[in-house]
């Protein structure tokens, strides 16, 4: 159709001789190296497909033989490999036996650094500092259910309160009012006396009339002091670490409706050797005994 | 204030149209306002959802503002609503001028395509904020919401199609060819991709025809040419009407528009796989996915070259066109994101970018860089032609948009970069010993002082736009910039004429 081709003066080139609006096109060749670049590329692109399983026909992996799964498989199994040695020893070794031989101990340390990390961070924190709420600081000293090696890894190994593993540590606190077994003004008295067990008592009087009451309730698991029983997995109560908060209202809220918290068992799921690191290196945290 | 950059008025050599007023133009209009207004919505919520990264607080506990709920309505106003209607508005403006026929349909059709989309959209984001989602990346919407998108989709492209085959006009412009491909393949991908049967009529809830790695690779057979065809062809064709409208010159090679528009619409649709490197994809396909991207390099490239060399002999314009400025650093962006994505789809690089904010700075710089940048251009200079006026109302405005955006830009995908790179690392780290290096949660802690800058760099995007959304306002709105008082103005002087007959060969 009506083709006018004109000459570009700043280029030199001509056009094609359309024009749509006003907007006209010139006649430039393709970019020489742009053709080459893209052929360039069809190259390493057929070259690719020559190298590499591209065909959807069982068994043609391409000249490299290479198959994405079989290439992780063998990754992973050749860092199994290099592990191996180090955890063999770790599965046939008591903690105790670890935590004295600086080189299974560097070892365990490291291992059970990053298991720690992707197991028991997301609830007792990235330090093992805790969190609020009932997931104990493993890092201080204040044990719930011991902080002995044995204690710790008899710990990891069945959990708490869960049902899945019938050796989990078990132990339940009555819940003094939901259940009727106290008064209301008997909790607020009750709990009076066990802030005065860490001297923190508001009213006095309450407290005096709490004694009798923590005495004939609370001190057969939580020891006549608030001293805590490991056996049982009662805490400590003179102490100022708290697990589900030490002021007033928490505690008179733990008497009331009782809590526990709940801790899966990693028998079963973690390597024998990886729950030996962590047992390590859980001690090592600060409040190892 | 002073004539705005944009060659508006002297673009001159009109060829004889038919009158401008027998175009369809008061749809297109309420898309331009639309584009604007979507646009300052979806970077606001991409203000919003960046915070929530860095201040999980924000949040706010409630379900319907979590980041899960809100990073579609994010994407979605950003790709669909703000680039949806800069691409069905320019389509209609492009259409219609370059083929010298009114829009099949009328005003009418006009009108039912602005609504119908915006009501698409409305639909969509009311499901999302409401936890109503087929779960499918850019693909969200339920089955209701889809059906009448289709309805639409298929008037637009009766609209768009109609009016080429009315054209008077002896060729089709390479635009078209790129908005056409745009509207075809996005109507096969969103059928594709959407088939899913509801529980019921009554139901919103649906469940797709295709199921694991099946589902799978539809879903980003679908996604990946969500960017090549509705971000990429679409923009193109945006770009190949106003960059030449704007400079005042001609498309620099007729050659390379054909050929690199044939090699991109035949590669992109097969790259969809790179996107399921190391995943359940048989190794063939996530094979042919990585080459067919690295092919997309030079066809990509072309439309970049055609883009910039337009320029040749009109690169001063730069300094006076600020309009013009933004769709060339667009075009620029295009560029970088166009080799960058043939990289990242590299097995092996991909190993280490993906699931990392490399990712999403790799989209952004597109997003932002290419697709914003590009209509942005393009709304500088349609306002002031369809509203009459004989430009913008501040020029500076534009300036400090085209400066604090770009800006933006900068820290986000830096950001980004540096924030997925160190993530993938991380996550690959081991000890000396054997064990791995990091935690997540340790990567998360390491990844929160780019997510700040991530959301500042977002906050400058955004104030851009407000800018540009005042600016264009009172463009419109200025009675001072109508076209009827242009005489009383002195003349800009008159650029010589860079084109001038030569005699006829062949």
């Amino acid at each position: 159709m009506p083709t006018k081709i004109e000459k570009d003066h700043v280029t030199g080139t001509e056009t094609t001789g359309h024009e749509w609006d006003g907007i006209k096109e010139l006649n430039t060749p393709l970019p020489r190296w742009w053709l080459l670049v893209f052929y360039a590329t069809i190259a390493f692109a057929v070259l690719w497909m020559i190298l590499f399983p591209s065909l959807p026909i069982r068994g043609a992996t391409g000249l490299t033989g290479w198959i994405a799964r079989e290439a992780v498989v063998g990754e992973m199994q050749a860092h199994q490999a290099r592990l191996e040695p180090m955890m063999a020893r770790l599965r046939a070794t008591t903690p105790g036996e670890i935590a004295a031989d600086p080189e299974l101990r560097a070892f365990a340390l490291a291992g059970g650094r990053a298991a720690f990390a992707n197991t028991c961070a997301g609830c007792h924190g990235a330090g093992g500092q805790g969190a609020p709420g009932g997931f104990p600081s493993l890092a201080d000293d204040d044990w719930i259910w011991g902080g002995s090696l044995e204690a710790i890894r008899t710990t990891i190994l069945h959990g708490v309160r869960n049902t899945e593993d019938e050796r989990a540590r078990q132990s339940q606190m009555p819940r003094f009012l939901a259940d009727g077994l106290l008064s209301a003004a008997q909790v607020n008295d009750v709990a009076e006396y066990v802030l005065s067990l860490s001297g923190r008592a508001g009213d006095q009087a309450a407290a005096a009339r709490g004694a009798a009451i923590y005495a004939e309730n609370c001190a057969s698991c939580h020891g006549e002091r608030g001293e805590g029983n490991r056996e049982l997995g009662a805490p400590r109560l003179s102490d100022q670490v708290w697990l589900y908060g030490g002021d007033k209202a928490s505690v008179v809220r733990s008497i009331a409706f009782s809590r526990g918290g709940v801790m899966p068992a990693w028998q079963g799921r973690l390597d024998p050797a990886v729950i030996n690191m962590l047992t390590v290196y859980v001690h090592a945290l600060g409040g190892g005994e | 204030m002073h004539i705005g950059g944009t060659a508006a008025l002297a673009a001159g050599r009109r060829t004889a149209p038919r009158a401008a007023e027998h175009y369809v133009e008061g749809p297109i209009r309420a898309f331009a306002i639309a584009t604007v207004f979507w646009g300052v919505v979806g970077f606001l919520m991409g203000v919003v959802i960046a915070s929530q990264l860095a201040w999980p607080l924000l949040n706010l506990d409630l379900e319907w503002t979590t980041f899960g709920r809100l990073r579609p309505v994010h994407t979605s106003a950003v790709i669909f609503a703000f680039g949806g209607n800069a691409l069905l508005g320019t389509s209609l403006y492009v259409v219609q001028r370059t083929c010298r026929a009114r829009l099949y349909g009328g005003e009418d059709m006009g009108w039912f395509l602005f609504w119908g989309y915006q009501f698409f959209i409305v639909m969509a984001a009311l499901g999302y904020v409401l936890g109503i989602t087929q779960s499918k990346e850019y693909a969200e919407p339920e089955w209701y919401a889809d059906l009448w998108l289709t309805v639409v989709w298929v008037a637009y492209l009766v609209a768009f199609g109609g009016t080429i085959l009315r054209r008077e006009e002896p060729h089709i412009y390479v635009a078209n060819w790129f908005y056409l491909a745009f509207i075809v393949t996005i109507a096969m991908l969103h059928i594709g991709n959407n088939l899913a049967l509801p529980v019921s009529l009554g139901h919103a809830k649906s469940y797709g025809a295709a199921s694991g790695v099946q589902d799978a690779m539809i879903q980003w057979w679908y996604g990946h040419n969500a960017v090549g065809f509705f971000l990429t062809a679409g923009f193109l064709g945006m770009m190949y009407y106003f960059i030449p409208k704007q400079a005042e010159r001609p498309i620099y090679s007729y050659r390379l528009s054909i050929v690199h528009f044939w090699t991109l619409i035949f590669l992109y649709i097969w790259a969809g796989p790179h996107h399921l490197h190391y995943t359940a994809l048989p190794d063939w396909a996530q094979t042919l996915g990585m080459v067919f991207s690295v092919m997309l390099w030079m066809p990509s490239w072309g439309g970049m070259i055609n883009g910039l060399m337009t320029l040749s002999g009109a690169w001063d314009k730069l300094r006076t066109d600020p309009g013009l400025r933004f769709s060339v650093v667009a075009v620029g962006f295009y560029g970088m994101s166009t080799f960058e994505g043939p990289v990242m789809s590299i097995r092996a690089v991909n190993a280490l970018s993906h699931y990392t904010d490399w990712t999403i700075g790799h989209v952004h710089s597109g997003a932002m860089g290419w697709v914003g940048f590009i209509t942005f251009g393009a709304l500088y200079y349609l306002v002031p032609k369809l509203w009459g006026k004989r430009g913008l109302w501040s020029r500076r405005l534009v300036e400090w948009h085209f400066w604090i955006a770009t800006l933006g830009i900068v820290l986000y995908i830096t950001a980004m970069w540096v924030s997925g790179i160190m993530q993938g690392l991380m996550w690959r780290a081991y000890d000396e010993l054997g064990f791995l290096q990091y935690s997540f949660v340790e990567t998360v802690a390491a990844m929160h002082p780019y997510y700040v800058i991530r959301a500042l760099g977002g906050v400058l995007y955004l104030t851009g736009a407000l800018l540009m959304a005042y600016n264009l306002w009172r463009t419109a709105t200025s009675e001072a910039l109508d076209e009827g008082e242009e005489e009383a103005r002195p003349a800009p002087a008159a650029p010589a004429p860079a084109i001038a007959a030569a005699p006829a060969a062949g």
